[in-house]
């Protein structure tokens, strides 16, 4: 191991050019890193170029063939979201009647779910941008998630997509909250880490906007003040407008009908039921036992082939029904999205065979299953690194 | 309309992040103004590969002035492609589009759109309009360059007896001649209309190298307001030969034709893209900066090393982050190589360099 490193480092010191700056507009096709990822230790610099121009064809591919049908159906989905949000509020202001409160209830769960993953991640994402529609576009678009677009893009298109579980780059790994990591230094605080998952999952939304806001970076004087007092006004705002929607202005009109504080529990439970099953797919996105992280080191050098290596090592999928991954936002083709974080999510799953035949192909794992036992994983290792001591196996 | 507005805004608070249009558009698709909309009302065919396309705007669009043009948003297997197009109807009636088919988006129009079609627009625009002040004019159309003249006089000739308007229009015969029948109507019907139909086809293409030439068809040209709308060397002929009578004439006396009395109307003022990695020109508009760009050099990257204050995130094409606003000109895909551009059309810069000049609204 340790000897293949070295001879990748001499050989990349000989490879870099002059002037290179640090991210050019596309990364090399050919090279090497520092470091190579131990479970790809085991490919050439050739090889891994390969690997790299055959996950390009797979790309090609779809943008060949996408268009109307892809057009309908994002709009479809849309709006089916549309017509589950209007239906659910609706019964929710009868929410004195049991059974009206129960679909209301659910109603706007699934809106809410659908909202935030198939469509508004995927949106924000630039999935759709292709279509040049001013309504369904990166640049416009905002959810239904309390913090605002602008921030989560820039912290997840931007920063963790690019630098997909890389240990002290990567700030999803744990979000800095918990120890996600046996590479992360244990501090006794840590033992809350089930403690912690647990309160998070429920106000999943709240935690990502506090997230959002880079205290950390804050604090270590690599974000301004300004910025973090635009960003807070950004939050304010936003936070102000989704608490009067649901807390406020939804019961007021219930009230209408003696369903007030009915209509408020409902949203309250639409809220968790989105926020507890956002975390639990976001969590089996790269917790799960299979998913790797990575040094500096290895992503010093990294070539376009070592980029997609990195993110299907470092992803984990979930198998199961057409329902599942759409209510997943597709993030159930976890490793797809991270290689190709801008297709349209009606396409991973066409997309998905022809990735794991690569990386069959290559000797690279393909992590996947069920959700509960996705689940169970990422739990396990929340349980796990609580306490001191690395758990790779 | 005030209150309903700010039942609107109330309504928000129920609806936010979308707007209370998001959700009335299940159950009316054109209701929106955010994104003006336009319904087909009439789809009527001119000649073989032309069509007159009649539709009703929604909510944000105003009155057309005779001789302007609107931009139309048409999607083309899932993508929305905008073109320019003159408004062929008279001022004051709904507007209408006639499209030749010349290229995709044009050939779907003319062959595919039916009533009931929903189509983006853009408001009105344009200055080639007619003059303030009744004048004796004259105008100069080849192919479809008739439409927005087309629409001068319809708006002038059956509702002003004072009015004077001659038409010369060239076309290829008189099947490829669009409005040719109501043209000779007009003419019949309204003494104060005269239009010379020029067909190349059979006399070759219409001659504006010597003054003589135009005399022959429209002796008192030179007192006359001219208009002209036509391709690319048929405009150049009409300039170059009012600017030589003018200059000829400087000092002949004060009837002398001058340049100022000939309006033109371009169809295509768009930058032309060089090919492969050549690069060019790249203009950041509202920057107001100028700088030569290699075919190679992300746009992101020329915009920065100005020092301008460009969008950006993964600079590896990804995020989307970067997105801005092309305003003319085509930008090379550094993935793909894939040259492409459309004005308007949001590129990412961070993966783009120029392939010609470009220009961007930033």
């Amino acid at each position: 191991m340790t000897a293949i490193s070295d001879r990748k480092a001499v050989k990349s010191t000989s490879i870099s050019g002059p002037a290179a700056k640090p991210r050019p507009g596309a990364l090399a096709t050919s090279g090497s890193p520092l470091v190579r990822p131990p479970a790809a230790a085991h490919l050439s610099d050739e090889q891994v170029a390969e690997l790299g121009r055959e996950l390009d064809a797979i790309k090609d591919d779809i943008l060949a063939k996408r268009g109307a049908s892809d057009a309908a159906y994002i709009r479809r989905v849309i709006k089916i979201q549309r017509g589950l949000e209007l239906s659910g509020r609706a019964a929710l202001l009868m929410g004195r009647n049991k059974a009206a409160w129960v679909t209301g209830t659910a109603l706007l769960s699934a809106a809410k779910i659908l909202e935030n993953m198939e469509i508004g991640h995927n949106i924000l994402h630039g999935q759709w941008d292709w279509m040049r529609d001013p309504d369904i576009h990166s640049t416009t678009w905002e959810w239904d998630f309390v913090t605002p677009a602008r921030s989560w893009q820039h912290t997840h298109n931007d920063l963790h997509h690019r630098w997909t579980n890389v240990i002290g780059k990567d700030n999803d790994v744990g979000y800095n909250l918990l120890r996600m990591d046996g590479d992360q230094p244990w501090k006794p605080h840590n033992l809350g880490n089930p403690l912690y998952n647990a309160i998070l999952a429920p106000i999943f939304e709240w935690g990502i906007a506090i997230y959002d806001l880079e205290l950390a970076d804050y604090q270590e004087g690599k974000k301004s003040k300004e910025a973090l007092q635009k960003d807070l006004k950004a939050l304010g705002i936003k936070a102000i407008k989704q608490f009067t929607k649901d807390y406020a202005a939804t019961p007021a009109v219930a009230m209408l009908t003696g369903s007030g504080k009915q209509a408020l529990y409902g949203t309250l439970t639409a809220n968790a039921v989105r926020n507890v099953w956002a975390h639990a797919v976001i969590f089996c996105g790269h917790f799960p036992e299979g998913a790797d992280t990575f040094t500096e080191e290895m992503v010093e050098g990294e070539t376009r082939g070592d980029w997609y290596v990195r993110q299907m090592i470092g992803s984990a999928n979930i198998s199961g029904s057409k329902f599942m991954h759409i209510m997943t936002g597709n993030l159930s083709h976890q490793i797809e999205h991270h290689l190709f974080p801008d297709l349209p999510s009606n396409r991973y799953a066409e997309v998905a065979p022809k990735v794991q035949e690569i990386c069959k192909r290559y000797g690279l794992p393909y992590t996947t299953g069920p959700l509960l036992k996705q689940v169970g994983s990422s739990w396990a290792k929340v349980f796990k690194l609580a306490l001191p001591g690395k758990t790779k196996s | 309309m005030i209150r309903l507005r700010k039942l609107a805004r109330a309504a928000t608070v129920l609806t936010t992040p979308l707007a209370p249009e998001d959700i009335l558009a299940l159950f009316n698709p054109v209701f929106s103004a955010r994104q003006l909309r336009g319904v087909v009302t009439k789809v009527v065919p001119e000649t073989a590969d032309s069509a007159t396309i009649h539709f009703r705007p929604g909510r944000g669009w105003k009155a057309h002035k005779a001789g302007q043009w609107a931009r139309i948003g048409v999607e083309l297997d899932g993508v929305r492609h905008w073109r320019s197009y003159s408004l062929s109807a008279p001022a004051g009636q709904d507007p209408a589009i006639t499209v030749s088919d010349v290229g995709a988006v044009s050939g779907v129009l003319v062959r595919n759109t039916k009533p009931g079609d929903v189509l983006f627009l853009a408001p009105p625009q344009g200055d080639f309009v007619l003059p303030e002040h009744p004048r004796p004019l004259l105008m100069l159309t080849a192919g479809s360059g008739i439409t927005p003249v087309m629409s001068m006089i319809r708006t002038l000739v059956p509702h002003r007896p004072d009015a004077d308007v001659v038409l010369i229009h060239s076309a290829r015969t008189p099947q490829d001649s669009i409005f040719h029948e109501e043209l000779s109507e007009l003419a019949d019907q309204f003494p104060n209309f005269r239009v010379t139909h020029w067909y190349t086809g059979e006399r070759g293409r219409l001659d504006f190298s010597s003054a003589a030439g135009l005399g022959e068809l429209c002796p008192d040209w030179r007192q006359r307001a001219a208009y002209a709308c036509g391709p690319e060397g048929f405009l150049d002929d009409a300039e170059a030969l009012w600017s030589s009578e003018a200059a000829a004439h400087k000092k002949a006396g004060p009837f002398a034709a001058d340049p100022i009395n000939l309006i033109i109307e371009r169809f295509n003022t768009s930058l032309v893209g060089g090919a492969g990695h050549d690069g060019g020109l790249v203009t950041f508009e509202a920057s107001d900066r100028e700088i030569e760009a290699d075919g190679n050099t992300p746009l992101l990257d020329v915009g920065e090393d100005a020092g301008i204050l460009m969008p950006s995130g993964c600079r590896m094409g990804i995020c989307h982050s970067c997105l801005t606003p092309l305003r003319a000109g085509h930008v090379r895909d550094l993935r793909t190589g894939e040259v492409h551009g459309e004005p308007g059309q949001l590129i990412q810069t961070c993966v783009s360099a120029a392939a010609g000049p470009v220009n961007l609204d930033i």
